[in-house]
């Protein structure tokens, strides 16, 4: 019983640190305190810790297996964690109903691996998927004109009426993409934004995140393997080994790390 | 006896077979048992959280009209042939054993009742079952392996209200209405079978068919199809939006829904027959 009244108190504390340290406007947007998750008997996360600012752009690394999109999904409520806290914006995910949860979720945007695009919609259509169901104001002109103008953002305006079965793999992302800025997000969150791509395909999504940035000052967590696309788009990095960040910092501090790990992955991206 | 045998097998060093590994039956039988209660928990929990996303706002007008012409319109030419299909198999069967057993004269009142009481729900329901059962089992879990569900719920959208509620109340709806299409159409093409044989005016035949009957005769089989629909919906969505596995496991969604559905609505058949008959003598 005392337990339970501790734990609340210390959340409450908690929310009010936050509350206080987000009126002087240097809270972390999100964070993640001491996350354990397993599958079964698999291990993934063990009790890591991270946390973004606004206009941050935190990269994450490591190998595949690692937990880096199970990250991702917990920070967005997809999936629960064992135990450990995540914040966004202040609110702690824990216990939240789907329409709670809903309310914190329109504030990120979402850009899944495969883009997870709505096969039976075009890609005018996707885009406008969240702003039928959250903007029931907006006259239907003003929505058509707003994607007309989120799709000119990632560079394929002339795509509006194509099924995103007809497009490319990278065309595919550039819509999940214009999906995921829909709403406006304070934050962004996107699972390998260039895996599968061509490499030039890859610069150019890594070129449109970092515009995209500059524009929008979103807060930023992405995951990714690729480092060269890590360096170019983030302004910290963490990397991700046996469920633990192993090293956390600059690129700099990456590679003037002991670790063993860390010189492997760097030796071998 | 069999010990000392072994001992002596054992002393000249001959191989000493192996015992044989008792069967697993009761870890089998436990895990039958234990996936068994954990799946119609797992269906209450789901039924508990699209009831809650049913009722609450903002409701998907849009999506349960689209769903309605998906369940309804759509499936109409299919259990309208179903339809007309059993009214002509009833017209010839009946005929042969009324007539056998001289009771001709009962023909329009036993297609009647046979064709709205008892085959045009049940076939409805199977037809349904069948076509957007495995529709819906297939649609949702494709939507599933391929995140697109999670991408609906990463929008703040409610899939449970957007894709199960609205599919759900679309079959509650549209049942009835159908199983009322597949009537009509059987005892047309009953009537017409029987005219092909013996002359027999339509308005002859309604007359007869329908002498004396009342609405609890006719409604309570009619709109009974509506839990028809509603177990169709609920095991169709809950069998999609659970899916793990990639195309195999689509498949498997949709060959599950179909069987599910198929076999709770016939179970459930045998109890609203006889709540039938009790609450509406």
């Amino acid at each position: 019983m005392n337990d339970a009244r501790d734990k609340m108190a210390t959340a409450h504390d908690n929310t009010m640190k936050q509350r206080e340290a987000e009126a002087d406007g240097n809270a972390p947007v999100v964070s993640v305190e001491s996350v354990h998750k397993s599958f079964g008997t698999h291990k993934v996360l063990n009790g890591i810790n991270l946390s973004v600012n606004r206009g941050e752009t935190l990269a994450v690394l490591g190998r595949s297996g690692t937990g880096k999109s199970v990250l991702l999904r917990l920070i967005i409520g997809l999936t629960q964690p064992d135990s450990g806290s995540i914040r966004v914006g202040g609110d702690d995910l824990a216990g939240l109903t789907l329409d709670q949860l809903g309310a914190i979720r329109k504030k990120m945007g979402f850009l899944f691996q495969h883009a997870a695009l709505y096969d039976s919609l075009t890609v005018a259509e996707n885009v406008a998927f969240p702003l039928d169901h959250h903007r029931r104001d907006m006259s239907k002109s003003d929505k058509d004109d707003l994607v007309r103008r989120l799709l000119a953002e990632v560079g394929i305006e002339d795509a509006l009426e194509r099924m995103p079965s007809d497009i490319s793999g990278g065309m595919q992302k550039r819509v999940g993409l214009a999906r995921a800025l829909a709403l406006e997000p304070e934050i962004l969150l996107l699972d390998e934004p260039t895996a599968g791509l061509d490499p030039i395909s890859s610069r150019e999504i890594d070129e449109l995140i970092l515009k995209l940035q500059r524009e929008r000052q979103m807060a930023s967590i992405v995951v990714t393997h690729d480092l060269f696309s890590a360096r170019s788009i983030a302004s910290h990095l963490a990397l991700l080994d046996q469920g633990n960040v192993v090293v956390q910092g600059q690129f700099e501090d990456l590679q003037q790390s002991d670790i063993g790990f860390v010189k492997e992955f760097l030796k071998q991206s | 006896m069999s010990s000392l045998g072994s001992d002596v097998t054992a002393a000249l060093g001959a191989e000493v077979p192996k015992r044989r590994p008792a069967p697993q039956f009761a870890g089998f039988s436990a895990k039958l048992v234990t996936d068994f209660f954990e799946w119609f928990g797992h269906l209450g929990i789901f039924a508990w959280k699209v009831a809650r996303a049913a009722v609450t706002p903002p409701f998907e007008w849009r999506e349960f009209i689209r769903q309605l012409d998906e369940v309804g319109s759509k499936s109409f030419p299919l259990v309208a042939l179903a339809g007309a299909a059993v009214g002509i198999i009833i017209s010839l069967e009946t005929r042969y054993s009324l007539t056998r057993f001289g009771a001709k004269s009962l023909f329009p009142a036993t297609l009647v009742y046979s064709v709205i009481q008892v085959m045009g729900p049940v076939i409805t329901g199977l037809v349904v079952s069948g076509r957007v059962g495995a529709g819906i089992g297939a649609e949702l879990a494709s939507m599933k392996v391929t995140e697109q569900i999670d991408a609906i719920e990463a929008s703040a959208i409610n899939p449970y209200r957007l894709l199960a509620a609205t599919r759900i109340l679309a079959c509650i709806v549209m049942l009835p209405l159908l199983t009322i299409a597949a009537d009509a159409c059987g005892l047309l093409t009953g009537w017409f079978a029987q005219a092909l044989v013996e002359p027999l005016s339509f308005h002859q035949f309604i007359e007869s068919g329908f002498h004396g009957a009342t609405f609890n005769a006719f409604l309570p089989p009619t709109f009974k199809t509506a839990v028809y629909g509603l177990i169709i919906g609920v095991i169709a969505c809950f069998q999609g939006m659970r899916t793990r596995g990639g195309a195999e496991g689509v498949g498997r969604a949709a060959t599950n829904s179909v069987v599910l559905a198929s076999l709770f609505l016939i179970l459930a058949d045998v109890v609203l027959v006889k709540f039938i008959l009790v609450v509406f003598p």
